[in-house]
């Protein structure tokens, strides 16, 4: 187990993992990891499948408390109010309104273009017509899919390509100004060139939102990450600046897999 | 068992009657496949026979009075010393009382499929449903008894006392009743087939329960649910006893609940409880009646099916 | 795609400073919002119970009114036109032999159909054929089956206005029921067994009979008596076929004291069934007839729900036991 050196980050934190675990049932998925996130910076979690990294993803928005049977150990401390956010006092919708989510496969709801972004800010009570219109627009801008959709706002979700549907669920999440937003293998059911669109826009986010991306795909992490995160079989097995673990990684099992040697 | 004996080339004697039971086992496998067939077929006999009954039995009836005078007339009065033969008011009676059930049925019965797809607990959900199945199961004719005998004086007793003894209201309220298992049957089937992946985006925006149901599940399940509104109406179309019972037999072209009039089905009902003699023009209205009935509720089941056809396909 | 726009509002500034205020109107947000999903909740649960109750107020009701005529009498009565004296023997013996038609009508065709549904019958638009037909007859009103019965059996065939044709009609009604829990039962047994069947030689028709069938047979149960269920229940095309509503006398035995000790001849009798004595009862003006018809109604009900409810146990029994 690692802990984070955290002196070692020039920015502010905006998350935090205090020894975190977790259990599916009485299985113990994710052993006591402690990890922080740097703000305005991109941190990706690689492992093999089964690691946990994207159980370790969805506890930064309480997504396993839908479905029964699951318990959360230890905390993650959100900055700069410092809330644990997966303590029982507090509420998850309230989390996930500060936390937002890009799936891995593009889920739009089965609306307008327009009603998938302004979704979001309904939920917050946005109704003025004139602040949903600009809102919308400004986040469509910030998924850089605006000028392909600008003339059919109305047109369904459905009917867009693979790649501009999730360009549209991160403009849907980006709509609603999230501190922090985390990417579940976000380009794993995309085409190469649609991958490429999708690792130049969270180049581009990233000035403004924290973000935890889980990859499957290490070239990905390598590309589009500050920080890379290794986990294996629930635990945390090393954390540091991505070009220092691609190149030096201190452990001999993050060399392995980076390696190839497996998973 | 020559080759075990023999040079290892020679011909291995095949048993002549291996072939010919060979010859007997398919003939008797075709002879099986062919009743099963038939069997199959029995399904497309009774609709042939259904379209041809109907469509021979009404031409003879039309023979008697003109197909513009049977749709547009208002007077039904086939029993009468001057019978009179407008289907309209048979019409207004079967769609007044449709659509008495449907304004029960509609809201409760997607309510229930609401509540039961996304609120309610696992067991309870299980105890509901079968007590959902055991409404449907209800002879209509219990129904029926339970609208005339109880329904209405109790409405005659509270809230309605200018009620009628026989009247559309009771009817059509107790037949929506007896239509929201349909309902929320179908709905709800429709509702759980659409992936969680799409109520998890929903959630991770910050939604409620009630917010994923109504804003991301229902417009996701609407063509499975349209559909069941539907099929619930063709079978409040087709319901006969309990408008047999509680409606009355007054052929009365009349769209207000409170007064008694006749469906289709209840007058198919009523004439076939008198002296029918074979041929009569009496007795061919009730199959020209039952041929409207037929083309109603099949456009509407067809078009129940297609719905659902869509919404099974999308997921 | 786009090259995202630097100059837009998003891209100025650290979002952290505007947290504090924003989260108390986030917090009225899902406040208000978790008040109309508990308003939602206790809709649904006032929906559901009204659907339970308006049941349990009809059964009740029925019970009420006709639990006290039931007695030996009533059971072994014929109809009578004074009401105290009146009974329904006629009608649940011709409940009883109309029920018996029924299936020995519903079920092998039902089950054979389904057989070649599944095992048979290739992708063609023959098959197609008969698919659309059984969903379409699900379809059709009762009425209207009645009417078939009436311009077919009654006449066509000459059978007359009797048990043969109710059984028969009755019959027709519930195929589509049959066929589909059928099919259903069959589907449920994977293909593995089949496979296994052929391995060893068997013909399609073995398989069938001696793998299949037997494995499905809790389903194809089900699906029976749910068909029975709805039969029983069945008034109006017994109504349409002419079934006269006061008979006084029992069809003749099928089985006689002379040889050949089997006859058919409570085939072509005339009948009468339990919904439709209910039915000849409830039209009464007279309180003591409704009395009857809610006795009647009481029995109809309980065996409806009797057989439901195995229906459902059955159902359930066999979803637990498979495990292949």
């Amino acid at each position: 187990m690692v802990t984070t050196n955290t002196t070692r980050m020039t920015g502010a934190i905006k998350a935090e993992a205090r020894d975190l675990s977790f259990y599916y049932g009485d299985f113990k998925s994710l052993k006591g990891i402690s990890m922080a996130l740097e703000e305005h910076k991109v941190t990706a979690l690689i492992g093999p499948s089964g690691c946990g990294k994207s159980t370790f993803l969805r506890c930064f928005n309480r997504m396993h408390d839908l479905y029964p049977g699951n318990r959360y150990e230890g905390g993650i401390d959100l900055k700069p109010d410092n809330v644990n956010i997966l303590s029982s006092d507090v509420d998850p919708i309230e989390v996930r309104m500060r936390i937002g989510m890009v799936f891995q496969k593009p889920n739009p709801f089965p609306k307008s273009i327009y009603d998938n972004v302004a979704y979001g800010l309904r939920v917050r009570g946005v109704t003025a017509r004139s602040e949903l219109d600009d809102r919308v627009e400004r986040a469509l801008k910030a998924g850089a899919i605006w000028n392909e959709v600008k003339d059919r706002l109305d047109d369904l979700a459905f009917n867009l390509s693979g790649g501009q549907q999730q360009r549209l669920c991160i403009a849907r999440a980006l709509a609603t100004d999230p501190e922090l937003l985390l990417f579940d293998e976000p380009t794993s059911a995309l085409d190469p060139i649609a991958t490429g669109n999708i690792e130049e826009l969270i180049g581009e986010i990233k000035k403004n939102v924290t973000i935890l991306i889980v990859t499957h795909n290490m070239q990905q992490a390598a590309r589009v990450s500050d920080y890379t995160a290794y986990m294996y079989l629930g635990e945390l097995i090393e954390f540091g600046e991505t070009s220092g673990v691609f190149t030096k990684p201190e452990r001999k099992e993050t060399e392995d897999y980076i390696t190839g040697r497996f998973g | 068992m020559a080759a075990i004996n023999g040079a290892p080339n020679a011909p291995v004697r095949v048993d002549p009657t291996r072939l010919k039971h060979k010859f007997t086992r398919n003939l008797k496998e075709r002879g099986i496949e062919f009743v099963l067939m038939f069997c199959g077929l029995v399904a497309v006999f009774t609709t042939i026979a259904i379209t041809v009954i109907l469509v021979y039995e009404s031409i003879g009836f039309f023979s008697f009075v003109s197909v513009w005078d049977f749709l547009t007339g208002t007077i039904w009065s086939p029993l009468f010393a001057n019978p009179q033969y407008g289907i309209l008011p048979l019409i207004s009676g079967t769609l007044t009382i449709t659509v008495i059930a449907l304004i029960v049925a509609v809201p409760m019965g997607t309510i229930i499929a609401i509540w039961l797809s996304e609120f309610a607990p696992h067991h309870v959900r299980e105890a509901v449903k079968p007590a959902l199945e055991l409404i449907a199961a209800v002879p209509t004719i219990v129904f029926g008894y339970f609208a005339l005998l109880f329904v209405t004086p109790l409405l005659q007793g509270t809230i309605l006392p200018d009620l009628p003894g026989f009247n559309m209201l009771v009817p059509g309220i107790v037949i929506g009743v007896a239509t929201i298992p349909t309902i929320a049957s179908l709905a709800e089937d429709a509702m759980r087939a659409v992936p969680m992946a799409m109520r998890e985006g929903a959630y991770a925006m910050g939604s409620n329960k009630m917010q994923v149901a109504l804003s991301v599940v229902m417009p996701a399940a609407v063509s499975g649910v349209v559909a069941a509104y539907v099929l619930a109406a063709a079978r409040a179309i087709g319901e006969t006893m309990i408008v047999a019972i509680a409606a009355g037999q007054n052929a009365n072209f009349t769209f207000n609940p409170m007064e008694s009039a006749a469906t289709l089905t209840a007058y198919i009902a009523q004439v076939s409880l008198g002296d029918l003699e074979h041929g009569s023009v009496a007795y061919r209205s009730i199959f020209a009646a039952g041929l409207v009935l037929l083309v109603m509720t099949l456009v509407l089941n067809v078009g129940g099916h297609f719905l659902r056809r869509r919404y099974r396909k999308a997921y | 795609m786009d090259t995202p726009m630097a100059d837009t509002p998003m891209a100025q500034g650290s979002p952290t400073a505007r947290q504090a205020p924003d989260l108390a109107r986030l917090r009225s947000r899902i406040a208000s919002a978790e008040r109309r999903q508990k308003i939602f909740a206790i809709v649904g649960v006032l929906c559901t119970s009204f659907a339970v109750l308006v049941l349990l107020a009809a059964f009740l009701d029925l019970l009420f009114d006709g639990l006290p005529r039931i007695s030996g009498d009533f059971l072994t009565n014929f109809p009578s036109r004074r009401a105290e004296q009146a009974g329904i023997l006629s009608a649940w013996v011709g409940s009883a032999l109309v029920m018996l038609v029924t299936m020995l009508s519903a079920v092998p065709i039902g089950i054979g159909a389904a057989i070649y549904l599944e095992e048979y019958a290739r992708k063609n638009w023959f098959t197609d054929l008969i698919e659309i037909n059984v969903a379409n007859l699900a379809g059709v009103p009762s009425i209207v089956y009645g009417l078939l019965a009436l311009g077919l059996f009654v006449y066509q065939f000459g059978f007359g206005e009797s048990v043969l044709t109710a059984g028969l009609t009755l019959g027709l009604l519930i195929l589509p029921i049959v066929i589909v829990s059928s099919r259903e039962a069959l589907r449920a047994v994977p293909i593995h067994i089949r496979e296994a069947a052929y391995g060893v030689g068997a013909t399609r028709w073995q398989m069938v009979s001696d793998h299949l069938v037997p494995y499905s047979r809790g389903g194809m149960m089900t699906g029976v008596i749910l068909g029975m269920a709805e039969a029983i229940g069945q008034t109006a095309p017994i109504i349409t076929i002419g079934a006269l509503t006061f008979i006084a006398f029992l069809p003749p035995p099928p089985i006689g004291a002379e040889f050949p000790f089997l006859n058919f001849e409570w085939l072509m009798s005339e009948f009468t069934v339990l919904p439709i004595q209910m039915y000849n009862w409830v039209s009464r003006p007279d309180k003591a007839f409704q009395l009857n018809a809610a006795a009647a109604g009481v029995i109809l009900l309980l065996m409806t729900l009797v057989m439901n409810g195995l229906a459902i146990y059955l159902r359930y029994q066999v979803r637990k036991k498979i495990k292949w």
